[in-house]
């Protein structure tokens, strides 16, 4: 075809400039919509910009012309053809009661798998520990735990109020964000084809099966759980599902090009991963809490059986949130479904 | 002798519009993530001297609101602008790169999450190098926070024109007598080729006379090659005015 390029652009260039401020107040405002004669607009300029960027296709003169007009027609095409729910802010709410616990849920085996593997990891850790007690030193990443546990639990309940006066706020800050790190790695990692988690979730397992084992070999079963139940009720569960959520992520890869091949799978489960996310991130803040100005706290200042107590109660919470949260709320889940669901009619990707 | 057009992703939509945009390549991106760093690392020492106030109070809290603080602009950053700016950070900004959804939709939440979760992964186990290698080695030039997320990074196109006068003006064409000829030369010359033939014309005092002279026969072969003009349109015609009175033919 041959245009008359200057005219043309001269003819068609105010449809361009209308277009494209619709698309800057659609791209601006979040919650932006047009009226039915905007929208009937909105489409006739989207359908005539993209006649424009047919005709100037193959011409050699105008790279540049082309290349606007494909960012424009992009532009339009996302906002038109888009069908998935357009959220204009956080749904913080409706998260925690209904998305998350749902997410969960959906991808329970992958929840099973990872506390499986983290079991096995703690059989392997305890028996170690068990025939070679040296294995300890190996084993163990924090020196605290290196020591002989009778001669840990003396020490810390003596200087109890020492460690009250301890500062808190750092190490909980501390905790959290090395519990986050942690865990986006466990997440990411799932990506080798499941294989991170499983290393992860195993040697997490070992840790605490050898210092599990070497605290109740030493008679001091009831500091230990004192000490891990307030806050591993909620840290250990936050690392099991960012196992699931690797897991979820890593199954994708292992169908290979099953079921629409492994973008489109990837595509469909990324939603739930990020939720998984979300989810992992606020239980391991309360952990970080927790740990710093609870769990540090031992006998004679708090009681072994509030400890205990308190953390038996964190965990019966959480199992009866994640396994009821947000089972009869219909509407909610319309609107959870609503984030995993993909464009009905996409555009063909070559 | 034409280089390859950059990676392009290319759209077809329910309507049969088709549309490509250019994708980033791992060197811009990486560009865009070092001033993106320097952003972060502007912004932490900024924060770190306003919490340094709270040490007047307890120097504990000022530790961890410190460390909360960096964690969360080093993870949250990426997040927060990408969400807030449609999928640019300021480096992008700058750079005129922007995430999209790999399918041409509106890039979602989520997909704002993963990719940048994945930099975990992508910036092992130093500079890139997993997410670098991954994006040289993907069609889409997507690293691994790409892949799982479902996003692509293109070029922001510049719509400015190209300006003629500073190459063409006030020189005469003897081609502009052979208009049919001068039709078919538009119809046969890819948009690559013109551009490199006005470039070469623009940026002539930056290149060796020896160098330009070759470049300038080199191209008028090429061109010649596509559409021959009759002898006595190019008789006497130094090939840099042949390249000239081609660009001059394709742009007007």
């Amino acid at each position: 075809m041959i245009l008359d390029l200057e005219r043309f652009v001269a003819s068609e260039q105010p449809q361009w400039r209308e277009l494209e401020s619709i698309l800057a107040r659609l791209e601006a405002e979040p919650g932006a919509t047009l009226d039915l004669r905007g929208t009937l607009r909105f489409h006739h300029l989207y359908q005539k910009t993209g006649a424009d960027l047919a005709k100037v296709a193959g011409q050699s003169a105008a790279p540049q012309l082309r290349r606007y007009l494909e960012s424009l027609v992009s532009r339009a095409y996302a906002e038109i053809h888009e069908n998935r729910d357009k959220r204009v802010r956080l749904p913080v709410r409706a998260f925690f009661r209904t998305t998350f616990p749902r997410a969960f849920r959906r991808h329970l085996g992958a929840f099973w798998l990872s506390l499986i593997i983290t079991l096995a990891g703690g059989g392997a850790g305890a028996a170690l520990v068990r025939w070679d007690p040296d294995a300890k030193s190996v084993l163990l990443p924090f020196e605290h735990l290196l020591g002989s546990p009778k001669e840990r639990v003396a020490r810390e309940e003596s200087s109890a109020t020492g460690i009250a006066q301890r500062p808190k706020t750092y190490f909980s800050s501390y905790l959290m964000t090395n519990n986050i790190r942690v865990s986006i790695l466990t997440l990411v990692s799932g990506f080798a084809w499941g294989l991170g988690p499983i290393v992860l979730l195993f040697y997490n397992g070992v840790v605490l099966g050898a210092v599990g084992y070497d605290y109740i070999a030493a008679g001091q079963a009831r500091f230990l759980a004192g000490w891990l139940l307030p806050h591993g009720s909620f840290e250990i569960p936050a690392i099991l599902i960012a196992g699931q959520a690797g897991f979820l992520l890593g199954a994708q890869l292992l169908a290979g090009s099953r079921r629409g091949g492994i973008r489109k799978r990837l595509r469909a489960a990324a939603p739930d991963a990020a939720v998984l996310v979300g989810g992992i991130c606020a239980m391991l803040v309360w952990a970080g809490v927790i740990e710093a100005f609870f769990s540090q706290y031992h006998y004679p200042i708090l009681p072994y059986w509030i400890k205990i107590s308190f953390g038996c109660l964190e965990l019966a919470a959480l199992v009866l949130y994640l396994g009821w949260a947000g089972r009869n709320d219909g509407n909610a889940a319309a609107s959870a479904k609503g984030i995993v669901t993909a464009a009905a009619e996409p555009a063909r990707v070559r | 002798m034409f280089p390859r057009e950059a990676h392009r992703a290319v759209f077809r939509t329910p309507e049969n519009l088709e549309f490509s945009l250019v994708l980033a390549g791992p060197a811009i991106r990486f560009l865009a993530w070092l001033i993106d760093l320097l952003v972060i690392a502007a912004a932490a020492s900024l924060a770190s001297k306003i919490l340094a106030a709270l040490s007047l109070f307890s120097q504990d809290l000022a530790a961890a609101a410190l460390t909360l603080a960096y964690f969360g602009m080093s993870v949250g950053y990426g997040i927060a602008m990408e969400w807030y700016y449609a999928g640019q950070t300021l480096g992008k900004r700058l750079l005129r790169l922007r995430v999209l959804d790999a399918q041409g939709l509106r890039l979602r939440g989520y997909q704002v999450v993963i990719r940048n979760l994945f930099r975990f992964l992508d910036m092992l186990p130093a500079c890139y190098l997993v997410g670098g290698t991954a994006c040289l080695l993907s069609d889409k030039c997507q690293r691994l926070g790409d892949m799982a997320a479902g996003t692509i990074v293109v070029r922001n196109p510049d719509p400015g024109k190209p300006d003629l006068e500073k190459v063409v003006a006030g020189k005469f064409n003897s081609f502009r007598n052979y208009r049919h000829l001068g039709a078919r030369l538009r119809q046969q010359v890819g948009p690559v080729e013109a551009g490199i033939a006005f470039q070469a014309l623009l940026r002539r005092d930056e290149v060796d006379d020896a160098e330009r002279i070759e470049l300038f026969r080199r191209l008028k072969e090429h061109f010649a090659a596509k559409i021959p003009f009759p002898p006595e349109a190019t008789e006497g015609l130094p090939d840099e005015q042949y390249v000239r009175n081609v660009v001059d033919i394709l742009f007007r």
